[in-house]
């Protein structure tokens, strides 16, 4: 299959990992910044196969998973609201707040329903004047578009009882959280291309500049992943730090203007609070004044709802690179994706997911 | 097994212990499902004489009634939409429980049918599902010798849910089942995989993909009573419905205590279910099929269960897919297409699409 097939051929990838080997002499630790990219990598067993002295780390790019809990608890007592039609994407669906989950709404009554494009929400809303419909617009610089197309067309039309929960992040402001930390390990960064795909390379230039960091747009089926892989390792080898696009088939220099347009039409940054980690300056996208009136936040006055975590999991040092899932000593046994402690647990995409699902045959029963 | 339900040891706390209420997943063919059977139902329905076949937990009980094996089995169909590409949930009522018959090495006799009927049902889509029931029954040689209906409330039905149950006789001297499989069996699937769960999900969702994915839903009696006939020495079957192949060879590998090996390059998936299930996040083992069939056959016969698979019209892609193996005792190991290995869970639910 066009596009798929070609990008999981096993014996071009024994030639990637062949070369990969080759050319490493040391011990180097990746991050895929991705949940996608994790995915793949578990899913393929990737990691497996490549040398020892390579680590994989994985980064803190699942939505799902760094969507704050108190996020998680506002979009429950959105759910929960008899007049509510609630629209999520799928893996949100199962996300532990501190007590509830969409599903638990729904089992109560809620009208929670899964949508495969946001804009399938706005025409749920035109189908049901009489209801408030409310997107769950979480993800990085990938969803982010179609979400911010949500608020313009209920604007352009007047589809007023739309409105969209916004817990949007960005990758650029992660990556230098990630590199300031004082006890970063991460000597190089596959960067998600299909965030590329959307904000291009530029915001990237000037972290490989000040950090002198290896940083390479990558895609998302096992040669992609490989390839980036390989390319990191090189750059890291020849003691060079660049700014490389191993994802050329998606990824052009400037990105998609036509997408960063409408995100700016509707956005604005924002600080942000990350699941398991914490504020991150300057990390997300909320409404801006323009289209504060479709703001599911404000219009059902949930801003007062702040939520603590549980102390047992350690999903944040987790999605900081600093331990593997199966180090934490939930890991397995208080948290599993049937009874999520965090939610690196519940999304496939999420780290610790990915590790319960294709990975426990290695940990300890 | 207690008297009644252990709720202070009982392992899932999400949702019934906390909640005392079903969620959709209870119903997905997962974890969920199991749990719910397995502390629910089971500790309720002890206690009779015959409770024994029920915690088998078959797809159907086989019962020894006068010298013959009576296998009986029952299943609701529930389907959104009643409608789908290739099918809609009269034929499938009818071959899900022919499957189900058929997988535990019966002959499937006769069916009842119980419609449960929403107020408002239009009689001409009645008419449609009725008949192809019908089409079902006389493609299958099975006899749907009695029914019952029932009209809810307009708002408290999907239009119109199907109960089929279905009695076969077993083959003599035949055995099957989770205790039968051996280290060493070979694992063969009847043909490609997830075409029925794309099908519909592809008009619930009203997706489009550029050619339209078709249900899979067939009838398997023929194509397992010629596998029976070659004298191929099967060990077990199942057909991979709710929760997919992964589903089924996770419940195998638990039941029997043996490990089970594939190989993920050797699962068929059609090109167009691939290219969907990759655009949608899903995992093809994951989603469900209803024409398909799991086989574990002794290694020596396994070319010849292949091959008199693939000569019968529902089996024409049938394909070796694994093996069972002593190591990793009620865990499936797959190789996956690049080389590495992963393990193949259980799902616990229904699947829920991946955001990007």
């Amino acid at each position: 299959m066009k596009y798929l097939d070609e990008f999981g051929d096993a014996d071009l990838a024994k030639r990637l990992l062949d070369d990969i080997a080759a050319s490493t002499t040391q011990p180097w630790a990746l991050m895929e910044v991705c949940g996608g990219q994790t995915h793949t990598i578990i899913r393929n067993g990737i990691d497996q196969l490549l040398p020892d002295q390579i680590e994989l780390i994985h980064g803190p790019g699942c939505p799902v998973c760094v969507t704050p809990l108190e996020t998680i608890d506002r979009a429950l007592a959105i759910a929960a609201r008899p007049d509510v039609i609630f629209c999520s994407f799928g893996d949100m669906i199962r996300v532990p707040g501190s007590s509830d989950d969409l599903f638990r709404i729904k089992s109560r009554g809620g009208d929670v329903r899964i949508v495969y494009s946001p804009l399938d929400a706005v025409k749920i809303a035109q189908e049901n004047p009489d209801k408030q419909v409310v997107f769950f617009g979480v993800g990085f610089e990938t969803t982010a578009p179609a979400n911010a197309m949500t608020v313009k067309l209920a604007k352009q039309q007047g589809i007023d009882n739309f409105s969209l929960l916004v817990s949007h992040v960005l990758v650029p402001p992660a990556i230098r959280t990630i590199m300031d930390s004082p006890t970063r390990r991460v000597q190089g960064f596959l960067a998600a291309g299909h965030v590329c795909t959307v904000m291009g390379l530029g915001e990237y230039e000037a972290l490989v500049e000040q950090y002198q960091v290896p940083i390479v747009a990558t895609g998302f089926e096992p040669l992609d992943v490989l390839e980036g892989i390989r390319r990191v390792v090189r750059q890291l080898e020849n003691g060079v730090a660049e700014l490389d696009n191993a994802y050329p088939r998606a990824v052009q220099p400037q990105g998609n203007p036509v997408a960063q347009q409408v995100v700016r039409e509707v956005f604005e940054i924002c600080d942000r609070n990350w699941r398991g980690i914490g504020m991150i300056p300057q990390s997300g996208w909320r409404l801006n004044a323009d289209h504060a009136d479709y703001d599911a936040e404000k219009r059902f006055e949930v801003l007062g709802i702040t939520t603590v975590e549980s102390p047992l999991c350690r999903s944040g040092e987790v999605l900081q690179g600093l331990i593997k899932p199966n180090e934490c000593s939930a890991f397995g046994k208080q948290c599993t994706p049937r009874l999520p402690l965090g939610a690196p647990m519940v999304s496939s995409e999420g780290a610790c997911a990915a590790y319960y699902q294709f990975r426990r045959l290695e940990v300890p029963a | 097994m207690t008297d009644r339900p252990d709720l202070e040891n009982w392992t899932c706390p999400v949702p019934l212990r906390d909640q005392t209420s079903i969620v959709m997943g209870h119903g997905g063919g997962g974890r969920l499902s199991s749990e719910l059977v397995e502390h629910l139902f089971l500790p309720a329905f002890t206690g009779t004489p015959l409770a024994g076949v029920l915690e088998r937990l078959g797809d159907s009980a086989v019962l020894e009634l006068a010298g013959s094996r009576l296998a009986f089995t029952t299943d609701s169909y529930v389907v959104r939409p009643r409608f789908f590409p290739g099918g809609n949930v009269g034929d499938l009522a009818v071959n899900g429980t022919v499957n189900d018959l058929s997988v535990s090495g019966a002959v499937p006799l006769a069916l009842s049918a119980g419609l449960i009927l929403e107020e408002g049902m239009p009689l001409d889509e009645l008419g449609v599902i009725t008949q192809t029931m019908g089409d079902a029954a006389r493609a299958a040689g099975v006899s749907i010798v009695t029914g019952d209906t029932k009209v809810v409330d307009a708002g408290h039905g999907d239009g119109v849910y199907i109960n089929t149950a279905g009695i076969g006789l077993v083959r003599d001297g035949l055995m099957l089942g989770p205790d039968q499989v051996r280290p060493g069996d070979r694992i063969l699937l009847s043909g490609p995989i997830a075409a029925h769960g794309i099908a519909v999900l592809s008009v619930r969702e009203g997706l489009e993909f550029g050619s339209e994915i078709v249900t899979d839903s067939q009838p398997l009696n023929g194509l397992i009573g010629a596998l029976l006939d070659s004298g191929a020495r099967v060990s077990m079957m199942r057909d991979p419905t709710r929760g997919g192949v992964a589903a089924t060879l996770n419940e195998v590998a638990a039941a029997s205590g043996c490990g089970v090996q594939i190989v993920e390059s050797a699962v068929p998936v059609p090109d167009d279910v691939r290219a969907a299930c990759a655009f949608l996040g899903l995992d093809p083992m994951l989603v469900a099929n209803e024409g398909r069939v799991v086989v574990f056959v002794r290694a020596g016969d396994a070319d010849l269960a292949a091959e008199t698979l693939r000569s019968h019209p529902a089996g024409t892609g049938a394909a070796l897919i694994g093996e069972v193996v002593a190591e990793h005792p009620g865990i499936v190991v797959a190789k996956t297409g690049i080389g590495g290995t992963r393990v193949v869970d259980l799902p616990l639910a229904e699947q829920l699409p991946r955001i990007c």
